[in-house]
Formats: structure tokens, sequence, C-alpha cells
């Protein structure tokens, strides 16, 4: 019974953590950022997409790497999300009244990388 | 994708995990003559006094590992001055290379990265001591390197042996989890002189956890964790040597090599030797003030990193040998009796093999697995009472690291098995003691970060233990920071330990005391398991004063004992050891206060309150040789470095220690039951001649204040009246010693 224990607490994290990687799509692309603010706000706002798994961005390359569950989320709407963040991607262009908000160290269209 | 698997090996592996930086990247460039701002080539980017480096790209990108051993990043190409800059806390360092003829100043940046880091962002109260702060206090090991810190205090433990045990919320270190890489290490019969067997050199960072940690080290730990990294061969300098002489005779001595093998594999050989054969009787009372000794310690372990495959291996083996010798001065008195002496001999011999391996397309799943094997064999004698112990152990986990959803949301869970081994011999009479600790246990740990105000570390573990029993240990964690520069922390958890009373309270034997333990039948000598439940919460706000940052910090922990093995002193001639029988409890108060005076000058003060107290069988009283308040300074200074590296560097450390219940003893008749409160000052001033050599000179309580009369009876040193326990000061006075490190 004792043995149970560890072994049920073993299995079912192990079930839990098994969630459908097959449905796991990776995709990298680029975002417009210059700065640490950038990548900050680029992680956190991504993330909290549904669906997003991982996020990783690179300031130098502007690219982003994605994990993220393709029956909650499609690729569309993640352009989207981050255009929405006041970071432009390749596919969607972030509306100019969110991107005149961001940080003034953020303006990526008119500062350099820094 | 080297990266990934070294953020996620050292999650896997460290509690400071949000060291996740682990490169340094930025673009080189330089301006032509007609002003254009183009990117620079072929520029060699390396860390100072290191062989790790790498080269800059045709777009000028350039990228590096961060290096344990050096922050200061060196820029050179021909043509163009060289550029020396400290990293701090970003990872983005852009560059302009200047052309030599030109006479502007290089840049220089003023902020350097502290040697004590608390964090703003992790769940628990971690902090973080650098191998820059354990420099601070040049000598000579880890149980020494603590008297700069206010988290933990240094104690002596009695008059003969010269150790040091440190204490952290007022308790002993029996009750935290002293790890070495995450591999629980210092425990059993190791816990005495443990701690003193790891060399300073050989630590590259040390991460203290205030309350109950994380549920993945095991159930033992019930007031804190201490966890030691050790130099990793591939980021270590390739040569290093350190010797350090003192007045009392002491002489230390360490060489370290390192060698990258091929891209993957790498080794390093780390020696450590220490002597001291000058007998010092500088209080006159017949006895050593510290044992003479010899020690030799050795090191050699492997590292392995496949970045295609997402796989990082470790395998260490080393072997130690210390003897002391302690006693009466025999060398310059003539005795009618007998003399009363002693030695301490201890071989230890420890392995390991740690193995992580990262998913290479899916950097969130991780997979560790750890195991250690060790032998500690202390045989001592100490006049007429022998003490010998002999501890096999065996540990193992493995851990797995997963998200739930996404990474806001992380999981870890594994299983830990461990062994212990226990074969003592106490006494006169040679009374045998062995037992035997299995436990196999599962754990489970979910964190949460909103990655903004709020994140949570919650886990529980179940464990099997063959004298413990079965049962379940839950920690939990919370961080709430409202605004950037405040952030309040709760803890909560238990933990159990089975006591090693013996091993734990060795200064008995250099006493005329007699060992009783009430027994009733429990697994331990008799007597039961310590259990106890921590709870406590921290606050810390910074500011900035004079645009020079700053910060202040409150912590509370409360530890509450439903069982503890009280060690009882308070007899005199007696040393019982019984169960709890009624309350226990440790609650600290902690104040820091740290503040940038000045460019390169960083003040550091806390103030500290202890309420120790426990049901004796004399009634509830406050724990003997426990100062219920400390207060605590230190002061570190640097001028500014010139170009070849060269700088000085000061620091001063002054200890007040307030006054100390003393267990009632007829010779004590000075001291109305109390210590009286007294000060300590050490200090430090290092000189950095070039970036391959320091020298160092320093002092140890360099107002001198001992105890008067440490060793009480020692004119009958067979008697029972014969006790070398009470010590609430320094045995020695002022001690000087100088030494010096090169590196290459």
């Amino acid at each position: 019974m004792k043995y149970l224990i560890i072994l049920s607490l073993f299995v079912s994290s192990f079930c839990f953590s098994q969630e459908n990687n097959s449905k796991s799509q990776k995709v990298s692309f680029k975002v417009k950022g210059v700065c640490e603010m950038c990548k900050d706000r680029i992680e956190k706002g991504t993330i909290k997409l549904k669906g997003v798994k991982y996020v990783n961005w690179d300031i130098l390359s502007n690219n982003i790497s994605l994990i993220y569950n393709s029956k909650k989320i499609n690729l569309d709407d993640i352009h989207k999300g981050i255009s929405l963040l006041g970071h432009s991607t390749e596919k969607h262009t972030a509306p100019s009244e969110i991107y005149n908000n961001l940080p003034d160290c953020c303006l990526y269209e008119t500062l350099e990388i820094h | 994708m080297k990266k990934l698997v070294l953020i996620s090996f050292a999650i896997l592996f460290s509690y400071s995990f949000s060291y996740s930086q682990n490169f340094i990247n930025g673009v080189i460039v330089y301006e032509n003559q007609s002003g254009e701002t183009l990117p620079l080539t072929g520029v060699t980017v390396y860390w100072l006094n290191t062989s790790l480096g790498t080269l800059s790209d045709t777009d000028g990108n350039y990228k590096i590992p961060l290096s344990s051993s050096s922050n200061k990043l060196v820029f050179k190409y021909l043509g163009f001055k060289d550029q020396v800059i400290e990293i701090t806390d970003k990872i983005l360092y852009n560059i302009t290379m200047l052309n030599d003829e030109n006479i502007l100043d290089e840049v220089t940046v003023n902020k350097k990265r502290k040697t004590i880091q608390k964090s703003y962002f992790k769940t628990q109260n971690i902090i973080n001591v650098s191998s820059d702060e354990l420099l601070k206090a040049a000598c000579c090991n880890i149980s020494e390197s603590f008297e700069t810190n206010p988290s933990i205090d240094v104690n002596y433990s009695n008059a003969v042996t010269g150790v040091k045990q440190v204490k952290m919320l007022g308790l002993e270190s029996p009750y935290l989890l002293i790890t070495e890489e995450n591999i629980p290490m210092i425990r059993g019969a190791s816990q005495v002189y443990g701690l003193s067997f790891i060399p300073g050199t050989w630590v590259e960072s040390m991460q203290i956890t205030k309350g109950s940690g994380s549920v993945v080290n095991g159930f033992e730990s019930i007031s804190g964790q201490i966890n030691v990294e050790l130099k990793k061969p591939y980021s270590d300098t390739p040569f290093f040597v350190n010797v350090y002489s003192n007045n009392m005779g002491r002489n230390e001595l360490n060489i370290h090599g390192n060698k990258i093998i091929n891209d993957k594999l790498s080794t390093g050989l780390y020696l450590h030797a220490n002597k001291n054969t000058s007998i010092n009787d500088k209080n006159n009372d017949g006895f050593l003030d510290n044992p003479t000794s010899n020690a030799f310690n050795i090191f050699n372990r492997w590292q392995y990193i496949n970045t295609q495959k997402g796989t990082v291996s470790f395998l260490g083996i080393r072997y130690m040998n210390d003897d002391k010798v302690i006693g009466e001065n025999t060398e310059e008195m003539v005795f009618i009796r007998d003399p009363w002496k002693g030695e301490i001999n201890t071989n230890r011999f420890d392995s390991n093999f740690k193995f992580g391996y990262v998913n290479p397309s899916i950097p969130y799943q991780s997979l560790g697995f750890q195991m250690a094997y060790s032998r500690h064999d202390q045989d001592s004698f100490f006049g007429t009472r022998n003490y010998n112990i002999n501890q096999n152990s065996f540990y193992s986990s493995l851990i797995y690291n997963s998200i739930l959803g996404s990474t806001l949301n992380k999981i870890k869970f594994g299983l830990n098995y461990s062994y212990d081994d226990f074969d003592e011999i106490v006494e006169k009479n040679d009374v045998f003691y062995n037992r035997i600790d299995k436990s196999i246990g599962g754990f489970f740990e979910y964190s949460y970060d909103s990655m903004d105000a709020v994140s949570l570390v919650a886990g529980i573990r179940y464990d099997i233990h063959n004298n413990l029993g079965n049962f379940f240990t839950p920690r939990i964690h919370m961080r709430y920071q409202p605004y950037e520069k405040s952030v309040l922390r709760l803890s909560l958890g238990t933990g159990r330990k089975s006591s090693n009373i013996f091993s734990e309270n060795q200064n008995v034997f250099a006493t005329g005391r007699e060992i009783k333990i009430s027994n009733n039948s429990g697994k331990f000598y008799g007597l039961d398991p310590e259990k106890a439940i921590n709870y406590g919460l921290s606050f810390r706000q910074g500011f900035f004063i004079n645009n020079r940052e700053g910060d202040i910090t409150f912590d509370y922990y409360v530890t509450d004992f439903d069982n503890q093995i009280v060690v009882d002193w308070e007899t005199q001639g007696e040393l019982s050891f019984y169960n709890l029988n009624g309350k226990s409890f440790s609650k600290s108060l902690q104040i820091d206060l740290e503040y940038q005076i000045i460019d390169n000058v960083l003040l550091k003060s806390t103030f500290k309150n202890y309420d120790v107290k426990k049901q004796y069988n004399s009634g509830f009283k406050q724990n003997p040789l426990t100062p219920k308040n400390r207060f605590f300074t230190n002061i570190e200074a640097s001028t500014n470095e010139k170009e070849n590296g060269s700088k000085w560097k000061f620091d001063f450390t002054y200890n007040w220690i307030g006054t100390q219940r003393l267990p009632s003893h007829t010779e004590l008749v000075d001291f109305n039951g109390n210590s009286p409160s007294y000060s300590l000052m050490n200090s430090q001033i290092t000189r950095v001649l070039s970036n391959k050599l320091d020298v160092y000179i320093g002092g140890e309580n360099i107002g001198g204040y001992t105890q008067s009369n440490p060793i009480i009876g020692g004119d009958d040193p067979f008697g029972a009246d014969f006790d070398t326990s009470l010590i609430y000061a320094p045995i020695h006075g002022a001690l000087i010693y100088v030494g010096l490190r090169f590196n290459n």
C-alpha cells in the first residue's frame, strides 16, 4: 500500500506531463524589437496566449521560437496576438496606436538594437 | 541549442535557476573615417584570466557563455584599443571599438555584480553567495567562510578542537540540509567537521535557502538549506594556486588544474593540503588553543557536454584525510600525572555521477539522474573517552521536469533512494551502536509564475523510511511583488530527521560529563525522530537615495518542534538526551540594510534577534550559548581598476554578540548565568597585482577578545567537572594571515 502512494504520485504526474506532444507545433519567425524590455514584453505577452506552450525571442536575430498546441490556437492568431502587443511580425503589423504607446526604448521603427 | 541545454541543466540541478542568462552577447562596431558605424569582424572576445573565448562574426555579432571565474569581458582587435567591461546583470553588451590613436577613455562600468545576491524574482528566499564573497575571508574552508555572511552564525563548539559550528535561524547545523550540487552531503557522521572538509577555493557559489526548502532534495531540511556548487572543469581557470599562512602556524595550499580535452569532455584535478604543527597556548591554561593538524584532500572530476544530443554528465571521485591532535601542552609542561590528550582522525571517500538530458526539440522537458556513494570513517579519542563512527552512504535521485499547458506552469517530479549504515563505538567501555537507515521517496513539485507579481511553488513528498515510518512532507512558497522594488515572500513546510546524538554533540567527549539517554525504546538510541514545522515571511524593499541603490529586508521565521531530541547540558557533570516533553521553538528576526555609500563602497548591516526556547527537565529555558541579539556590519571597498587589472580591495567586518545564557556550573561564578557581550572585528586587504596574481593580508578577531576561562576543571581533566564545551567567545586572540592566489 505504502509503495502504491509513491507509484501513483509518480505515474499520475507522468501522465499529466505527457500531454499530447503530437499536437505540438514548433515554429520560428521574425518579430520586431530592439531591447531587453522588448524581449520581456514579447515573451510575457506571447506565453499568455492560450495554447502557446513555450516561447523564446532573440534580440539580435529578432527570431521568435515557439511551441504551441495546434488544437488550441492557429499560427495566424499567434501572429495577430503578438502584433497586438505592439510588436510587428512577418504577417501582422502592430496597430499604430498600440505601437505609439510602447515604452520609449522599444520604438523599433526608429531605434537600433541596443 | 547549447544555451538551452545548459539552461535546462542548470534548472535540473541547481537552485539558482534565475541565472538563466548563460550567455553574454552583443554587436561589436566601429566608426570609420567618414563617420559611418560598421560591424567589426574577427574581434577576439574572452573572459579575463580564462581560456574561454570567441570571435565576432561577419555582422559583428558575438556570443560567449558566462564564466564562473570571471566577470570581465575583454575585446581585442589589432589597431583598436582593448576594451574590458564588467558584466553586471544584463546579457546584451554592444561594444564600439575605438581606434588605437584615439585618446578617449575606456568605457567604465561602475555597477558591480554583488558578491551576495538576493533576487526579487525567485519564489523562495534564496541568497546566492558568489566565489568573490568567499575571497573576502580568505581562510580556508566553508565553515570559516560564513564570517562575512549575516545569514549564518559561526560559533566555536569547544575549547580544544578549534571547530567552528554554523547556525541558521538560531538552530544548529544538523537542522540544515547541506548539499553539494544538490546531493545531501554533510549529514550523520560528518555533521560536526564536514563543512571544514570542503576547501573554500573549490567552491563556485553557494545558495542559502531560509526556511523549509524544496521537496526535491528530501525531507531533512528543517530551518534551511545550504547548497554548495563546486567549480566545473569546463568553465574554471586552467591553473590556480593559493597559499595561506597565519601566525598560529597554520599553512594551507590549494592547487587546481583544469583541462578541456575536446569540445565535449573536460576534466579537473583539485588538491588541498593543510598543516598546523605549532604549539599554541596563548591563554596559558595548559591546553592547546587549537589542534595540531594535518589534512589532505584530492578531487578529480569529469564533465561531458554533448549539445547536439542535449546531454550533460559529471563524474567525480574524492578522497580526504584529516588528523588532529588536541589536549594538554605536553611540550612545554612537566606532568606529575598522565597528560590529557586526544586525536581525531578522519578518512572520507566520495564518488558521484550525474546525468542530465534535455530534449533538444522540446526544451522544457528534461530528465536528471544522480547518484553518490560515500564512506566516512572517524576514529578518535578524548582523554580516556573513545568515539569511532563509520558511515556508508548511498544516495540516488531521478527527476523529470516538464510543463502543464505552458511554461507558466512547471512541474517537477521524481524519486529518491537513500541508504545509510552507521557503526559507532562510544565511551570507555566500548558501547556499540549499529543502525541502518533506508528510505525511498517520491516527490512532486508544481510552480506557477504569472511573469509579473505572483509566483508560487508547492511541493509534496511521500517517504517510506525503515526507522522514521511512512509520512508526507508538504512545503509551499509564495512570492508577491506588488511594485518593482518590493517583494513579499511566505513559506511553510515540515521537516524530519533522525538525530545522530553522538556525532552531532561530539564536544561532550572533551568533558567529564556522563552521558545519559532516557531510553523510551525509540529507533534512534532509544529516542524518537525529530519533527518540526517551519514558517516565515520575508519582505524586501529596494530604494534609491542620492541616486545610489540600497535595500532593506525583514525576515521573520519560526521553527516549531513537534518532537526534538533535547540536548541537556543544564546539570553539571552530565549530558542528557531525551525526547521533548513540552514546547520547543526558535523564532528569528533579521533586519538587513544594504547601501552603496559611494562608488566602490558597499555597506551591509544586520540586526538579529533570536528567541530559542525549549522545555528542559529543569524548566522552560532559553537555549544555552545562543546569543539573543547580534549585530553585524560589513564594509567592502575597492579602488578603480587599472588597465592591467590591478587594484586594492578592502573588507572590514564588525560583529557584536549579545549575552548568552550559560548552563550552571560551580566554577562559572563570575557570570551570574550569562556571558558578557563582546565585539569581534575581522579585516582583509587584497592587492590585485595583475589579472593573474593577488596577494592578501588579513586579521581575525583584531580586537583580541577572548573568553577568560574556556576550560573548566583543567587541573583535573579526568574528573567529572572537566568541561571544554561552555564556549561563548574566541579562545585565541588576534590572528594575522597572509597569502597569495595565482591563476593562469
